[in-house]
Parts: C-alpha cells; sequence; structure tokens
C-alpha cells in the first residue's frame, strides 16, 4: 500500500526504463544517480534557481519539486534527449555565439525554459522572454546575453520577420 | 539538502486518500503540485511518515461555472488557470494573479487547491479567496463540508483543514457586469513570493464603489482585511484609505522588508489597486 522503496517504469528521453527508487528520491537525482543524466544540474533543491528544469508529460518542471517514485508512467526528457533530438539545435548555437552561458551552470535549465515559450511560436517581447526565464538563476548574471539569445532564434524561427 | 525518509502512497480515489490519511500518528502529509511541501521535505522543515499522492485521483481538477460560482477543483494546476477562458471570464481576479505565482515551471505543477491548503502568508490565491468571499469545500472522515474563506485562514499556515481532511475544491462568486478587480504586489523577483500584496474587489455602485474588501498578504499571519480603508474607499477617498492602513495593518518586518517599508508599499498598492477598481468600464 505505502512503501519506501518504490518500482517505477517510465520512459527517458524515448527509452523505456524501469527501476527501483527510494520513495525521497527527487526526480533530479534519479536522472543523475540512477541514469547518469547529469545534465540537469541541482542548485538550491528547492525550487528558487532552475538549474535542474526538465520536462515531464511535456512541460517544463522544477526536478528537485517532483519525486521520481511521482513519474511511474512519464515521459521525462531531459536536456540530453532534446539536445540529442535537435530540438534545441539552433538554440544553443544562439547561446554560444552571444556568450550566453559563462560557466554553463543555468544553461540546461535556461535552454529547456526558452524553449518552452518559443514552443508556442511567435516573437515574445524580451519582457516575456524576463519573464519567462524569471525562474532561472544564472549566478554569472549573464542575463542580457541569454534573453538576445532567446530573441534572435524566436527571430530566426519566424523567419526573421517581427 | 535530502528529504528524511517516507513513505510513498498514491491515492486511488478521494475515499482511500482520507482512508490513508487516518493514521493515528497523525505523521501523513498530502502530496498535490508538491511545489512547496516537497521544498519543505527538502530542507528537512517537516519530515511525514508518509507522502499519500493525490496526483491521478479523479474528480479533483477541473473548472466548472454553476449556481452562480466558479469551482475550481482542488488538484487544477495554476497553468491551467492561467489560460483558462472561464477563469479569465468569470474570476478575472484570480486571472490577474496568476501571472504572479511562481514561475512557468512551478506553475506547470502547482495546484490551487495546495496553494489554499499551505496557506503561506506571502501567497496570492489566499488573499484572492478572501478579497472574493469564497469558501472551500472539504472532505473528510466525517464527510463533507465547506467553509467560508474568512473562517478557513486560522494563523501562521493554520486553517480549518483537520489532520484527517483533503480540500476538494474552492468557490468563488462569477463575475457580474458590476464586479470590480483589482491585484498588485511587490515582489524582489518576479514570480516570488511577495513583500506585500493586495487582492480587491468592489461593487461598481453608480459612479463610486460599493461593497469593497481589501485582502493584504505578505503583512500578517493570514491574508488580512483592511477594513476601515475598506470603508473610506467606498467614502470614494483615496487618500483617507491609504492614512486608514495605520490602523489596520501593523506588519512585521522579515528578511525582505522592515515593518515600516512593509506599511509604506501597502499604501502605494491601495492608491494602484483603488484606480484599478474605480476605472474599470
Amino acid at each position: 500500500m505505502s512503501e519506501t522503496r518504490c518500482d517505477i517504469t517510465l520512459t527517458v528521453n524515448g527509452e523505456t526504463v524501469a527501476e527501483t527508487v527510494d520513495a525521497r528520491k527527487t526526480l533530479v537525482d534519479f536522472l543523475r544517480d540512477d541514469l547518469v543524466l547529469t545534465g540537469s544540474h541541482v542548485g538550491c533543491e528547492h525550487g528558487v534557481c532552475g538549474a535542474c528544469t526538465v520536462r515531464v508529460d511535456g512541460v517544463i518542471v522544477r526536478g528537485c519539486l517532483m519525486l521520481a517514485a511521482q513519474c511511474d508512467g512519464a515521459n521525462v526528457e531531459t536536456v540530453e534527449g532534446v539536445s540529442d533530438a535537435g530540438e534545441i539545435a539552433d538554440l544553443q548555437k544562439a547561446f554560444e555565439q552571444r556568450n550566453a552561458l559563462q560557466c554553463g551552470f543555468c544553461t540546461p535549465g535556461m535552454l529547456l525554459t526558452a524553449q518552452e515559450l518559443l514552443r508556442d511560436g511567435g516573437v515574445p517581447s524580451r519582457e516575456q522572454i524576463r519573464e519567462q526565464i524569471s525562474g532561472n538563476y544564472c549566478r554569472c548574471t549573464g542575463y542580457h546575453a541569454i534573453v538576445d539569445a532567446i530573441e534572435s532564434v524566436a527571430e530566426a524561427r519566424a523567419g526573421g520577420k517581427r | 539538502m535530502k528529504p528524511a525518509p517516507f513513505a510513498y502512497a498514491k491515492a486511488k480515489s478521494l475515499d482511500h486518500a482520507i482512508e490513508l490519511l487516518a493514521r493515528p500518528d497523525g505523521e501523513a502529509r498530502l502530496l498535490a503540485g508538491g511545489q512547496s511541501l516537497i521544498a519543505t521535505l527538502n530542507m528537512r522543515l517537516s519530515a511525514p511518515k508518509l507522502l499519500i499522492d493525490l496526483n491521478g485521483v479523479d474528480g479533483l481538477a477541473g473548472i466548472a461555472v454553476k449556481s452562480g460560482m466558479v469551482e475550481i477543483g482542488a488538484l487544477t494546476r495554476h497553468v491551467e488557470a492561467e489560460r483558462s477562458d472561464a477563469i479569465a471570464e468569470h474570476a478575472p481576479l484570480i486571472a490577474l494573479a496568476m501571472p504572479h505565482i511562481g514561475h512557468a515551471a512551478i506553475r506547470n505543477r502547482g495546484t490551487l487547491g495546495g496553494s489554499i491548503a499551505f496557506a503561506d502568508p506571502a501567497a496570492e490565491l489566499p488573499a484572492c479567496l478572501v478579497a472574493l468571499g469564497g469558501e472551500v469545500e472539504i472532505a473528510g472522515p466525517r464527510g463533507k463540508r465547506t467553509v467560508r474563506a474568512d473562517d478557513f485562514f486560522k494563523g501562521l499556515f493554520e486553517t480549518a483543514l483537520g489532520p484527517g481532511d483533503v480540500l476538494t475544491a474552492i468557490r468563488v462568486p462569477a463575475a457580474t457586469p458590476e464586479s470590480r478587480v483589482g491585484f498588485a504586489e511587490f515582489a524582489r523577483r518576479h514570480g516570488d513570493y511577495a513583500m506585500v500584496g493586495l487582492a480587491a474587489t468592489a461593487q461598481a455602485d453608480g459612479k463610486g464603489l460599493g461593497d469593497v474588501r481589501l485582502a493584504y498578504f505578505g503583512v500578517g499571519n493570514i491574508p488580512l482585511r483592511a477594513r476601515k480603508a475598506e470603508t473610506k474607499l467606498t467614502e470614494g477617498n483615496i487618500d483617507d484609505a491609504v492614512q486608514a492602513l495605520a490602523a489596520d495593518l501593523d506588519p512585521s518586518g522579515d528578511v525582505q522588508a522592515t515593518g515600516a517599508t512593509k506599511k509604506h508599499l501597502a499604501g502605494v498598492l491601495l492608491r494602484r489597486v483603488a484606480k484599478q477598481l474605480m476605472e474599470q468600464p
């Protein structure tokens, strides 16, 4: 009925994974420790910094505020999977070209957070971009370049038109 | 940090959740969106023995407008309310507040019922519920009951919910052509908990406002009505209403701001919100 160890079967980056996890294990720790998908980072561990951002069933979530046990049957995507699929190749290139990553710690979370906004189509305003990434800390404080990179990709995807 | 060990159970139904909650040690907690609960577990501010996951229980999510009320199921996620046409039309105060709640990734998981049940004194939704004169539906071992918002928030993180209770829905009166709403808050970073916030409702009454309800958050242990300021605003005098706040509010300082700063900001917010209330068509 209730257990401190839980059997879970889920899809991670398109592959089926079956594991037994501690009930208290967070999703991001499961991804990093058990599956060695270390692209998702662990920062504050209480939902403030956004470094652990991953996708569950198509939408971004805090990997530190979900339990692995809750992901039985879920479809989880990490920055590794989204990278390999080529979905954010243009965003990654723009981050590199515009120096939108310095130490890189926040970058996986920033990319997935930005992609959720851009996926809806259109060219968001800089204010909307800033609001979207307001839950992701960059402790190098390189926000301006990050907004530039996201904006340039939005414009490019919209065919260079505003 | 990592949470202390606990057991995890997925509730199959509302009755099952209530059954699981009825532990003699009272150390079970309900897990809804988890956006506050799991943070407190990670920080070891709480260490329950059992987490009962409500996600997946049928019938607890959804937005419905019936008999002049908007009913929002407890498991409705913030993102659903944020994008809901029914909320925009019939509960515009909640629509105004929604973008201020957390960040995109938080709103994808967090639930309206969870926010009300957690009753963080700096959270937006409890104040909205009070401003709207809404009510909370609760299911417990002895059946269902309804509690008015004014009676629901009891103290710091303390509500009318007993240890065996599950909050199942919130209800607010649907907006009418006379309804006026206002919302503003100060937060250091967009999406963070407010230093001070204000949710307000009123009824258009000729050229003035009637039935003004001002619910402040971040200035006390629970959402606080500023009743003297409400009276002054009903009389149409914004300056007097701001003055009256001195008697209505006595905020303590916290890590974000001193009590005096909060009091000042409360007045600034009142001017902004009064403008919203008065300028709506």
